[in-house]
């Protein structure tokens, strides 16, 4: 039994998980908002992404440039009509608290939303490709999770250049690192943070649709996911994007490989071992000087 | 020509009330000093003018335009142009990104690479260090950058908050030298300092605030041989 596909799949889930975690410590380190409702609204996108899948047939990668738009329009949207107003009346609190109810009950709104119209069923968008392999050797790798894998990662890459290099990218890492200061330089930070929150939901869109040729979606898929990514973004280093990704790969890893000699329930210890000992040593994550941007 | 004109502006944080009917004027093309002791209101009146607190009342007049009700991007869209107290540049970015983020409103950005040149050969230091992160910079390098990225935003007034706080002597001394250059380069300024000796040497007109009013206005060169400025501010 090689061990070479549980590594290239490890890697492959964990830049998934990577791209659900940068979503969230976008919103995270611009916003200081955690959203509870980041698996939700990965469950969310899916539906959508499965919807316009079943009518359309297109392949699902291709959808991307599709489902992307309307989910950042979509947490565009919600920023402006939800979050803002309750950080608009807690501006001067230090760590607004409602912001986090709302997140999460958002999140409970969403699930149920979706087991309303959808139903509870089990759903994946059986693709040409989704059983098919690459032979590399004698070791066989799945074709959709080589394509999810390299698709995250040049999503992550540009991504990553993006906030470098572009005006808005610098916009957005100087209202996260000093809001006031960033407004004192023009930029309006109310805009910044719908953007900032469009972007971490657009995120998702691509996470979701590289998963969807392998992956089951229900109405509580989030869960699982939203999970893994608060353990990877405190991994990596809350508000850092390589973190994200280094983290996601790391769970990923002891996720697929550990469930080669262990049963699943001790690969989960497992992952909470390795969270906590990183914890130990470095307590703001592999990658985080507090808030990097 | 009236640049700034505050007429009987009452400020504060919340139920807290620091600014009493303040009213000072600003021509085009003059530095002004505010002086006066901590806790008298001078970062409470910067802070009001470019828009990060609201006032409870009365009127900030930016070249005949009311200005006080506007947010402080828009503030800052105008030209008025504040360098905070204690530099607050963005820690993790390099010097560039830190100018560059000060010519990030669209109609700056055409002048992003004369403003540059400009503050380079103004400024020096930033050139050389153009790659180094803000937050390991000295405190005299910290103050010319967070001055550098206030020019690169096309002042029309520039409010400069304490930029003699926590420098050497001799720092203090370019930190003032550089503030005359911008001066004589045509932009308007207002100073607000401890440094109050400092402050009227080079300034033209002097407020002095005194717990939220102002106490005193007159010329810079009256009120330094005035006997209560004397006493009260430069220990003689």
């Amino acid at each position: 039994m090689s061990l070479m596909p549980a590594i290239v799949n490890g890697i492959s889930i964990g830049a998934i998980y990577g791209l659900i975690a940068m979503g969230l410590t976008l919103i995270f380190g611009i916003m200081r908002v955690i959203n509870f409702a980041q698996g939700a609204l990965l469950m969310f996108s899916m539906m959508i992404s499965y919807g316009i899948w079943t009518i359309t047939g297109v392949n699902p990668y291709i959808l991307i440039i599709i489902v992307g738009p309307i989910m950042f329009c979509f947490g565009y949207i919600v920023e402006v009509t939800m979050i803002r107003p309750v950080l608009k009346a807690q501006s001067d609190v230090r760590e607004p608290l409602s912001v986090l109810l709302l997140t999460a009950s958002f999140a409970v709104v969403l699930e149920n939303l979706a087991l309303m119209i959808f139903g509870g069923n089990y759903r994946m968008a059986q693709s040409s490709f989704s059983d098919k392999t690459y032979s590399v050797g004698d070791v066989f790798l799945s074709a959709p999770r080589l394509y999810g894998l390299i698709i995250a990662l040049v999503v992550s890459l540009l991504f990553y250049i993006f906030l470098k290099k572009t005006e808005i990218g610098r916009q957005l890492r100087a209202t996260g690192q000093d809001r006031n200061t960033a407004a004192l330089m023009g930029i309006n930070a109310e805009k910044t943070f719908a953007i900032a929150f469009g972007l971490g939901t657009a995120l998702l869109s691509v996470a979701g649709l590289v998963l969807l040729p392998f992956y089951y979606v229900h109405p509580t898929v989030g869960e699982v996911f939203m999970t893994r990514a608060f353990i990877v973004v405190i991994l990596g280093g809350l508000g850092s994007v390589p973190g994200a990704l280094v983290g996601g790969i790391i769970i990923g890893l002891i996720e697929t490989v550990g469930a080669q000699f262990m049963t699943a329930s001790i690969t989960s210890v497992l992952i909470y071992l390795v969270f906590l000992i990183v914890l130990f040593v470095k307590p703001s994550g592999l990658f985080g000087s507090p808030f990097e941007w | 020509m009236k640049l700034l004109e505050i007429n009987k502006l009452n400020s504060g944080y919340g139920d807290v009330q620091v600014l009493k009917d303040i009213s000072l004027t600003i021509e085009q093309g003059e530095i002004v000093s505010i002086v006066g002791a901590n806790g008298a209101g001078k970062t409470t009146l910067m802070k009001t003018i470019s828009g990060q607190i609201h006032a409870y009342s009365g009127e900030i007049l930016f070249m005949g335009e009311q200005v006080e009700h506007l947010p402080a991007h828009k503030i800052a869209a105008k030209g008025i142009i504040q360098v905070p107290e204690g530099r607050k540049l963005f820690p993790f970015m390099t010097v560039y990104e830190n100018l560059l983020i000060g010519s990030t409103m669209k109609h700056v950005r055409k002048s992003r690479q004369k403003n540059l040149e400009y503050i380079f050969d103004l400024l020096p230091r930033l050139k050389e260090r153009g790659n180094q992160v803000a937050s390991t910079l000295s405190g005299g390098e910290q103050q010319m950058l967070a001055i550098g990225r206030a020019l690169m935003e096309n002042p029309k007034i520039l409010m400069l908050d304490e930029p003699s706080l926590g420098l050497s002597p001799l720092l203090v001394g370019t930190v003032f030298e550089i503030i005359e250059t911008i001066s004589k380069a045509g932009t308007t300024v207002m100073l607000v300092e401890q440094n109050v000796k400092r402050a009227l040497k080079l300034s033209k007109r002097t407020y002095v605030l005194e717990n939220g009013i102002i106490a005193m206005e007159g010329d810079s060169s009256q009120l330094i041989d005035d006997p209560h400025i004397k006493k009260a501010y430069l220990g003689l």
